[in-house]
């Protein structure tokens, strides 16, 4: 690689933190970039003839289809999931953030929890009962509820288990999709909870709602009212199309920055109560089981998190050079307000730049220039929202809540790139 | 609309809601009486708020464990191939890891009543009767040693059932701005 060493001399300049960590205007088009990309060359096959006139340039191509399917050649862009004994149905997808970029998860790729697999709802016997500590229970058709004023919000979901893998005392040798899979955003739309908890009368009394899918588990949760009347939406549709059966069609619950398991989907019932109804969903499951015994219930806002998805195990670095670290940022708390990268394991850091929209509990995607110099690395990023709270590192979160529990692991995740351009999950 | 539908909602967040707000909702809902509710009023609360009639002993529940539960949940509910209701008593504190199972980590006995009348059977939920839901309960409270082979368990018995765990869960306190 004799061009190595004169990129480098070009880039010093540039450099925001230890190894190769470049600000952003190497991006923009400066210098840099310039000396970085002459080096490049083509394929030897395509040195031969590199604009061959390909046969679909000669000839029509293929007809109309009603919904329309990513080129065959994505055929790998898909999720990976795994199920409970004896189920089909009964268990997690992963959304293959590696192979995606921008903000927006495609509603294909979405990722799925689900307790007893996707029912198959006929949307016209589909019914929304709200009741309990109410003056009114009412009784609601899916066409009914579509009448009523809508509106949009852009929202990422997280399963309350996604970066489980974290807690685990060697590093697993699986990418990001397999360690981060189980979050996705999307634009959900549909009615406030809100307008219609008030058409039913709210009892003084009622501090809590059941929330129970359609689904043969019937799942349930307890959520609490004062959040609900703010901020939850009943979702009809999913990035302009409605809701997909696996993310709770004909309509689902959507509680922006809360654990993924409350934005409850095939929603059928709301009961308002005086008190959390403890289903399994909330006892038994979704808790955090410290070093002394005790648990944490009720953990409901996703804290602060990011992950880098490229580079990212999987997708092999062929050759020095300039390459673009990108990722997703997110917090239950609010907005991103900045993301920082490391190329060297923790020891320096520097600011990425962060993709308009910056939405509140939404993802965010980050970008960094990156000149890999050939040798070791190590790559890390680093979130802090808008209240101020930052992604903790492995140690810090297991010094925190020990390592007993599944649930709610927002630690830094960190990647090692090796000399011959391998990217593996490590703990630094 | 939007604009309306988000004022509408903040004036609910606030309480400052008035009748003149709901005469602009849709109101399109239709009123329904708890009679007609009853049949998706499946959730059970910690105090036994939602408990149907009927009562089941653990030798009952047996038989019913048997033939609908033991493929999955294994023999006297060791586990296999899918989760484990017994045992684990005690192993929540230690390095050890955590045996978590009805039995050890289950703050509430409604709380079995209620996921196995919505989601248990798996393959056939929502068809055990009263009788047999009491009574499969009442079996795997057995088997944890919690309640004795011949206690019954109806809606009075129940939710008065002290689960080894009961005072083994704190509420997450969510980060403050800094």
């Amino acid at each position: 690689m004799g061009h190595r060493k004169s990129k480098g001399a070009a880039i010093d300049a540039d450099l925001v933190a230890a190894n190769g960590l470049l600000d952003r205007r190497v991006f923009l088009g400066g210098a840099a970039m310039a000396a970085a990309t002459a080096g490049a060359t083509l394929p030897d096959s395509a040195t031969a003839n590199p604009l061959a006139v390909e046969p679909w340039m000669k000839t029509p191509g293929a007809g109309f289809v009603p919904y329309g399917q990513p080129s065959g050649y994505e055929n790998k862009v898909v999720r990976t999931f795994t199920t409970a004994p004896g189920t089909t149905g009964t268990g997690t997808s992963r959304t293959p953030h590696h192979l995606l970029n921008g903000m927006i998860t495609p509603n294909g790729l979405h990722f799925e929890r689900h307790h007893s697999g996707i029912p198959d709802i006929n949307p016209d016997v589909h019914r929304l009962v709200i009741h309990g500590l109410v003056k009114r229970p009412l009784l609601f058709t899916l066409d009914e509820l579509t009448r009523y004023p809508m509106e949009s919000r852009i929202a990422f979901i997280e399963c309350g288990g996604n970066g489980q893998l974290l807690y685990q005392k060697e590093p697993a040798q699986v990418g990001v999709q397999q360690i981060q899979g189980q979050i996705s955003c999307a634009e959900w739309t549909g009615v406030k909870l809100a307008v219609l908890l008030q058409e039913a009368g709210v009892d003084p009394k009622a501090k809590w709602i059941l929330a129970e899918g359609a689904d043969a588990a019937g799942m349930s949760r307890s959520l609490p009212l004062e959040e609900i009347m703010q901020d939850a939406l009943i979702a009809f549709y999913q990035n302009g199309e409605r809701v997909r059966p696996a993310n709770g069609y004909p309509m689902r619950l959507l509680l922006p920055g809360y654990e993924g398991n409350m934005n409850v989907k095939w929603l059928r019932r709301i009961k308002l109560t005086e008190g959390p109804t403890m289903t399994k969903d909330e006892t038994s499951k979704y808790t955090i089981t410290m070093a002394d015994g005790k648990s944490l219930q009720f953990v409901f806002p996703q804290e602060g998190k990011s992950v880098i998805t490229r580079p990212s195990p999987g997708l092999i670095m062929k050759e020095p050079g300039i390459y673009e670290i990108a990722g997703l940022a997110w917090s239950g708390y609010g907005k991103i307000a900045k993301v920082e990268i490391s190329a060297d394991g923790g020891k320096s850091w520097a600011p990425a730049a962060l993709q308009e929209p910056v939405l509140s509990k939404a993802l965010t995607r980050f970008r960094m220039a990156w000149h890999w110099n050939g040798g070791p690395a190590v790559l890390q990023s680093r979130a802090t929202d808008d209240i101020g709270y930052v992604q903790p590192t492995r140690e810090k979160m297991i010094a925190d809540r020990g390592s007993r529990t599944i649930y709610h692991s927002n630690a830094v995740t960190t990647w090692g790139v090796s000399e011959n351009g391998e990217v593996k999950h490590v703990y630094a | 609309m939007s604009t309306h539908s988000a004022a509408l909602a903040a004036a609910c967040a606030l309480g400052l809601f008035s009748s003149a707000a709901l005469a602009d909702s849709p109101n399109l809902g239709k009123v329904i009486t708890p009679e007609e509710v009853a049949p998706w009023d499946i959730s059970v609360s910690p105090d036994g708020a939602g408990l149907p009639p009927g009562s089941g002993t653990p030798k009952q529940g047996e038989a019913v464990y048997a033939s609908k539960c033991l493929a999955c949940h294994g023999e006297k509910g060791a586990g296999k191939p899918n989760d484990a209701l017994v045992g684990g008593i005690g192993s929540l504190v230690g390095d050890k890891p955590a045996i978590k199972t009805v039995g050890s980590f289950w703050p509430y006995a409604t709380t079995i009543f209620d996921y196995v009348r919505r989601s248990m059977p798996y393959n056939e939920s929502k068809t055990l009767t009263n009788d047999e839901l009491y009574a499969v309960a009442a079996y795997i409270l057995q088997l944890n040693g919690i309640i004795g082979e011949y206690d019954t368990m109806n809606a009075q018995t129940l939710p008065k059932v002290r689960m080894p765990n009961r005072d083994g869960f704190v509420t997450f306190v969510p980060a403050k701005p800094k």
